[in-house]
């Protein structure tokens, strides 16, 4: 098992720099998620610490050594593709014992036996062992891909969106089982997806990447409640965070050319001291809107139902308020109807404000 | 715009059912989803709706006119498809004025009218460009565009927003029901993906292997699904099934036993009359529960099941806890703030009120 540590590393393909002077330490038994929009520079990234493509500039170290130099097979690493790659004229067990009989290994017959049938208890494969590939379901051959990368126990693995060819429900039930999973294996994991429900639910720590540069690091709370960016605010959450042009005016805070004006609190105010009469970005999710009927003592105001969305477990009501329109969330109970008068109450306390300039978080 | 109405619709390709003996009412200004997995006939029935193929029985009314044989041409619909066909060599302004064009309208009108659809859709800004300078979500745009510019009677969506990122994709969710809210038109849409079937249907239609198995408004089919196959396509996290058998406890009361873990749970006298009225007393059950519909607790309470925390998802607005029963996870949604620690020993019940029964060996719900 081991850290990843990636130093300043840059990798241009043409005029695309697809990797920008990258900084990251992974630590030790962790579970890493790099996230971003397709094009970000993720499954790049990954390439570099695999050795499958080599960096223009930076270092790649893995368990504390510089393995710039090393080719792919000798750095120890299993790689999980998109496309599970499996040798489609061969049996499950077949394909699991395929890596260990490599030369590099020279292990012996039980040795094998042994680990092949440790791998495929670990993921509920063992009925499936002596059935030819072609013959397995999308879940169960991204399995037998996992399994193929377990059995040589690498010192970390490496996924590349291992679970985005199978359908939502299977989909749901693999993100259970490989955050479980990474939990009874104890290695370090570094995983690429653009799905963030994905990055969210497995991750220890994510990263949200975008032309190549790291935008945030840190733990899916981190993420989620403090957005160091308009993008990342943007990226994480569903349904989409409320985003409106907004000034401060003294202890006021002025949305979308006053179709709500709301107090902010004094500690907010001498924060914000700064950014009187400055042009920003106010940050709202969906579920920090609080809807009523009646209408409450602060911050509340006086919206329409402009259309519905209904998710069973919650409707996403799209309310209105002059030319502007916005999210919140609320309990079917609730029984809304379009067209409907409700008192949209905003919990400041929980809202995010961006620089316009800068798109940072102020 | 128009009432779609579908009649028996039966259509073969070979041996292949691909839609068998569909009936279906789609009101005038309606966003009806059509809803399934690949291969379950929504795009052929789509496609007769349309006119591109024709159905080997029953009839297609469209404001009460039959056009099962009417060219498609001749239907006044328009079919968006999820690989958005735009004209390469012409602006965005070109390939939404086409259709208006081939009707020779004269070129005053021409320029309001896509003005004014540039307006509802947000595109002025790229109506200089051409396709390939375009992003995705921008094509799509287009293509919605030279569809709403001839104002037909009714439009088709065919997976329009299949091919763009998640993230992308969740933002025009709300810009094509927003869409439709502004023009109302009839409108049919097929998707896989039962989020944005939920998300934007005022009623949702399920198909599997050419059958429908279900309509309804996405509430309905949410909370009284028809079949195993409902509950299960539709959610997410998806249902909780748990697999039991009625029986006796000692003071005689109707329990279920849960066969993965040989413990029984009490049940409602509403749903013990249920089992016993439909003659399932005997049979095999699926209990089907929302992952919102478990509660978790800390401590042992009446007719709570003990078990063990087999892994926490957090997604930031709420937790996934799952559990496992035997050897079945089960997922329980929580808020934020609750984190049990993997291997911990907690104890869940279940919402009776809001539980779902099937019967396991043909699947459909008893409720």
């Amino acid at each position: 098992m081991a850290d990843i540590k990636l130093i300043s590393l840059t990798k241009t393909f043409g005029d695309i720099t697809a990797v920008d002077s990258m900084n990251l330490e992974i630590k030790d038994k962790e579970f890493f998620i790099l996230l971003g929009p397709t094009g970000a520079g993720k499954t790049t990234t990954l390439r570099l610490v695999a050795g499958l493509e080599k960096p223009d500039k930076g270092e790649v170290h893995l368990d504390k050594v510089c393995v710039n130099n090393l080719s792919p097979a000798v750095r120890d690493v299993a790689f999980v593709f998109q496309y599970y790659t499996l040798y489609p004229n061969y049996t499950v067990r077949q394909n699991l014992e395929f890596p260990l009989r490599s030369n590099l290994r020279k292990l012996s017959t039980s040795e094998i036996d042994k680990r092949v049938t440790e791998v495929s208890k670990v993921l509920h494969i063992e009925h499936l062992m002596d059935r030819e590939t072609v013959n397995l379901s999308g879940g169960e051959m991204q399995r037998v891909a996992i399994g193929r990368a377990i059995v040589r126990t690498p010192k970390v693995f490496l996924m590349d969106e291992p679970l985005s060819n199978l359908d939502a429900k299977l989909r749901e039930e693999m993100r259970a089982e490989l955050a479980r999973l990474h939990l009874d294996l104890g290695s370090t994991f570094f995983y690429v997806t653009h799905d963030q429900i994905e990055a969210m639910t497995m991750g220890d720590r994510v990263a949200v990447l975008n032309e190549g540069k790291i935008l945030q690091i840190g733990t899916s709370d981190e993420i989620y409640n403090l957005p160091k960016d308009v993008f990342v605010a943007k990226f994480v959450g569903s349904p989409l965070i409320n985003l409106f042009d907004a000034t401060i005016d003294k202890d006021t805070l002025i949305i979308d050319r006053k179709a709500m004006v709301c107090n902010i609190f004094e500690k907010q105010c001498s924060l914000l001291k700064n950014y009187n009469k400055k042009n920003l970005i106010l940050g709202i999710r969906p579920e920090d809107i609080e809807v009523s009927r009646e209408k409450q003592k602060d911050n509340s105001f006086k919206s329409t139902v402009y259309f519905k969305q209904s998710m069973g477990v919650e409707d996403i009501l799209n309310l209105k308020i002059n030319s502007i329109i916005f999210k919140a969330i609320v309990s079917p109970k609730l029984q809304t109807k379009v067209g409907e008068t409700f008192y949209a109450n905003i919990n400041i306390d929980r809202s995010h404000l961006f620089d316009t300039e800068t798109n940072k978080r102020i | 715009m128009a009432e779609i109405v579908l009649k028996d619709i039966v259509k073969r390709f070979g041996d292949l059912v691909a839609v068998n003996n569909l009936s279906l009412n789609i009101k005038e200004k309606e966003f009806l989803v059509l809803l399934g997995p690949s291969g379950c006939g929504k795009t052929t029935t789509l496609r007769c709706i349309s006119g591109l193929e024709t159905p080997d029985e029953g009839k297609i009314l469209i404001d009460g006119e039959d056009v099962t044989t009417r060219r498609a041409s001749r239907r006044d619909i328009a079919f968006v498809f999820q690989l958005y066909a735009l004209y390469p060599q012409l602006t965005a302004y070109g390939n939404i004025a086409f259709p208006l064009l081939t009707q020779r309208t004269d070129k005053k009108k021409i320029k309001e009218e896509v003005n004014k659809v540039a307006e509802i859709l947000k595109i002025k800004h790229i109506l200089n460009k051409k396709p390939k300078e375009l992003s995705g979500g921008d094509m799509q745009k287009v293509a919605l565009g030279r569809a709403i510019v001839r104002r037909p009677k009714a439009f088709l969506l065919d997976e329009p927003i299949g091919t763009l990122d998640a993230k992308f994709r969740e933002e025009m969710r709300t810009e094509l029901k927003k869409l439709h809210v502004d023009i109302g038109a009839t409108t049919v849409y097929v998707t896989h993906d039962q989020v944005e079937a939920m998300s934007m249907g005022d009623s949702i239609a399920i198909m599997n292997l050419g059958v429908l198995q279900q309509v309804g408004t996405p509430y309905e089919i949410y909370t009284n699904p028809k079949n195993l196959f409902v509950a299960n396509f539709i959610g997410s996290p998806g249902m909780n099934f748990i697999n039991c058998k009625p029986e006796r406890d000692s003071s005689g009361r109707l329990v279920l036993r849960i066969l993965s873990i040989n413990t029984h749970i009490q049940i409602s006298d509403r749903i013990q009359k249920i089992i016993l009225d439909k003659k399932e007393e005997e049979k095999e059950l699926v209990l089907g529960v929302r992952p919102e519909d478990v509660v978790l607790s800390m401590k042992k309470e009446e007719n709570y099941i003990e078990t063990k925390v087999f892994v926490v998802e957090t997604t930031g607005s709420y937790n996934i806890v799952n559990i496992k029963l035997g050897s079945d996870i089960i997922r329980v949604r929580t808020l934020p703030t609750v984190a049990p620690k993997v291997g911990e020993t907690v104890y869940i019940g279940i919402d009776m009120k809001r539980i779902s029964i099937f019967n396991k060996k043909d699947g459909n719900s008893i409720m």
